[in-house]
């Protein structure tokens, strides 16, 4: 039994607890932050690889409208909208990555391919506004409580969704970080030639991390658009939102399991804040103190501020040897030692 | 074991190698020298995957090899060591070589046997093995022994080793030579040396051949290249002047 044991219970009591203390806007609150988390941790699958993209966006928007869209004109059930949502953002995956990686089309170059990705989804939706409803939004056809219609007006449904989500992000998260795998990833982002050289499959790797990326986005997306039940372009696809998701995980910490969703629980309650704070006082405020102190979390904290108190704490216990290192953070150590 | 036959590659209005053929026979260390640019390292990269020939034929044990991907052909039995040492910094020593035992295999071993079988590898080149030791810190000798327990650790029955010794000292080169001759005597690979500097490569190697401007000008015994007229030209001649 160990500090990190005693810390996961506390936080899954408190997880268990809020829905019954909580006040329904707060709880509003966590549900989002929880499908952000779930969303950005999809993500940090990819980034903190070095294999940044800001094409996830397009893979929340294929994941949000498909399933609407498929419910509002042809009545189909989310459960199996979702699925094929899901199917059209891995689609999508292969068809960009699978160039980009055969061309080795890395670093800045798969950035800037990624960022159009997100932007042509972004288009595409307000072009086929007939269908989408462009800029304008989508609403689904809401039947009040339904399985069938993964609708549902009382907060508790959505909650448990998000913390079930959430943990199974986490769970994606971890069995790649134990696995062998990483450390092939690992491999491949610092020398592609080497990582060939010694049998790895660079390209089945880094598809299978992008694929695994893409479709737990996408998950993300599904469940937030049947959440909010209101569909925007702006708000679920394109650039501003691949930049949310870039920014948020980074801030958090891409290399450690708690990072992303850190950085979820801080950007969204640092909007929320300045916004209630602020209200209309003083327009363009909140977003302006938002952008300054992420930018000083990202040069300050290049590890993410999870990274950088978990550094702070191997610090403290390696001068204070009653503190049992897990396995991973032994390991981990040349590592950090080496940057 | 290894056939290559009419190997070119050209990139853009340069050709790099120039109808280049040769063989490579089991248990021998074949000697790959020639001046900078001679087209020895492109060689390389053509046999190991990294590069696809423009046209020829590259046969592993008959099965046609030529223009796989890298992984592919590590996964025939070929390994390789890069000129310029590449480790993966991220990773400590061990963590470097399991991988490399690990997907050498193609993944069919356990990561139980992967880390055992890095062990060995690093013993065999005389690397610390514990989990703790890392890549920062190691100079240039060092970084040659990984890049080769690298390879060991890929189970490969041809060992491609491109040890252009520059930055080592003469013990250091004379130790690395040795340890390649330890590695054909004991485990029985096949090993192509690549190398600008001819003197410890002579000691060691049974044939060599010698590559300029892409083509084949030399291929016997040691003894008889140093004393081969066209070899003592371009090679030697530049090498003294």
């Amino acid at each position: 039994m160990n500090l990190n044991h005693v810390l996961w219970a506390v936080g899954l009591a408190i997880l268990i607890a809020l829905p019954f203390l909580a006040p329904p806007y707060f709880l509003h609150l966590v549900i989002q932050i929880l499908i952000w988390a779930f969303i950005y941790t999809a993500w940090s699958l990819m980034g903190r690889f070095g294999f940044v993209s800001f094409g996830h966006g397009a893979f929340l928007g294929v994941g949000a409208y498909v399933p609407a869209l498929l419910w509002n004109y042809y009545g189909l059930t989310p459960w199996l909208g979702i699925p094929l949502g899901v199917a059209g953002a891995v689609l999508l995956a292969i068809v960009v990555g699978y160039p980009c990686f055969r061309r080795r089309v890395v670093g800045h170059y798969f950035a800037l391919v990624t960022l159009a990705l997100s932007q042509v989804v972004l288009l595409s939706l307000v072009a086929a506004r007939d269908i989408t409803g462009g800029s304008l939004g989508f609403t689904q056809k809401a039947v009040g409580h339904s399985w069938y219609a993964l609708q549902f007006p009382e907060k508790g449904y959505f909650y448990v969704i998000a913390v079930l989500l959430w943990l199974a992000g986490l769970a994606a998260w971890r069995s790649i970080d134990r696995g062998i795998g990483r450390e092939a990833l690992e491999a491949i982002s610092e020398d592609e030639d080497a990582a060939a050289a010694v049998g790895i499959d660079v390209m089945r790797q880094k598809m299978r991390v992008t694929i695994v990326s893409a479709a737990l986005t996408a998950v993300g997306g599904a469940i937030y658009g049947q959440y909010v039940m209101y569909l925007n372009p702006e708000t679920v696809s394109g650039i501003a939102v691949s930049l949310q998701i870039v920014f948020a995980a980074i801030a958090g910490g891409v290399y450690s399991l708690l990072g992303p969703s850190v950085g979820s629980l801080l950007t969204l309650s640092l909007t929320e804040g300045l916004r209630v704070w602020f209200g209309t006082d003083y327009i363009g405020a909140a977003n302006t103190i938002y952008g300054i102190l992420l930018v000083l979390c990202i040069i300050f904290m290049p590890q993410g501020i999870v990274g950088s108190l978990q550094g702070m704490r191997r610090r403290g216990a390696i001068a204070k040897p009653l503190v049992t290192l897990d396995r991973q953070s032994a390991t981990r150590r040349p590592s950090s030692a080496a940057q | 074991m290894l056939t290559v036959e009419g190997l070119s590659k050209r990139f853009g209005g340069f050709l790099a190698v120039n109808q280049v053929s040769f063989d490579v026979r089991a248990g021998e260390i074949l000697g790959l020298i020639g001046p900078n640019g001679s087209g020895k390292s492109t060689t390389f990269n053509l046999i190991a995957g990294n590069l696809r020939p423009s046209s020829g034929s590259i046969r592993l044990d008959g099965r046609e090899i030529a223009g796989e991907s890298a992984h592919v052909v590590c996964h025939q039995g070929v390994g390789r060591t890069f000129q310029i040492p590449r480790p993966f910094r991220k990773l400590s020593l061990l963590e470097n070589v399991t991988l490399a035992a690990f997907y050498g295999e193609a993944g069919r071993i356990s990561r139980l046997d992967a880390e055992r079988r890095a062990v060995e590898a690093l013993g065999m080149v005389g690397l610390p093995s514990d989990a703790a030791a890392s890549t920062a810190g190691l100079g240039a000798a060092a970084l040659k022994k990984l890049e080769l327990a690298r390879a060991l650790a890929t189970k490969p029955k041809l060992l491609l080793a491109d040890e252009s010794l520059g930055g080592l000292d003469r013990a250091e080169m004379e130790r690395a030579a040795d340890m390649l001759l330890d590695i054909r005597n004991r485990l029985g690979i096949t090993i192509i040396w690549v190398e600008h500097i001819m003197g410890v490569l002579m000691r060691v190697v049974d044939r060599v051949i010698v590559l300029d401007h892409g083509e084949k000008i030399f291929e016997g015994k040691p003894g008889a290249a140093a004393a081969d007229p066209r070899v003592t030209e371009v090679y030697l001649g530049k090498a003294q002047a």
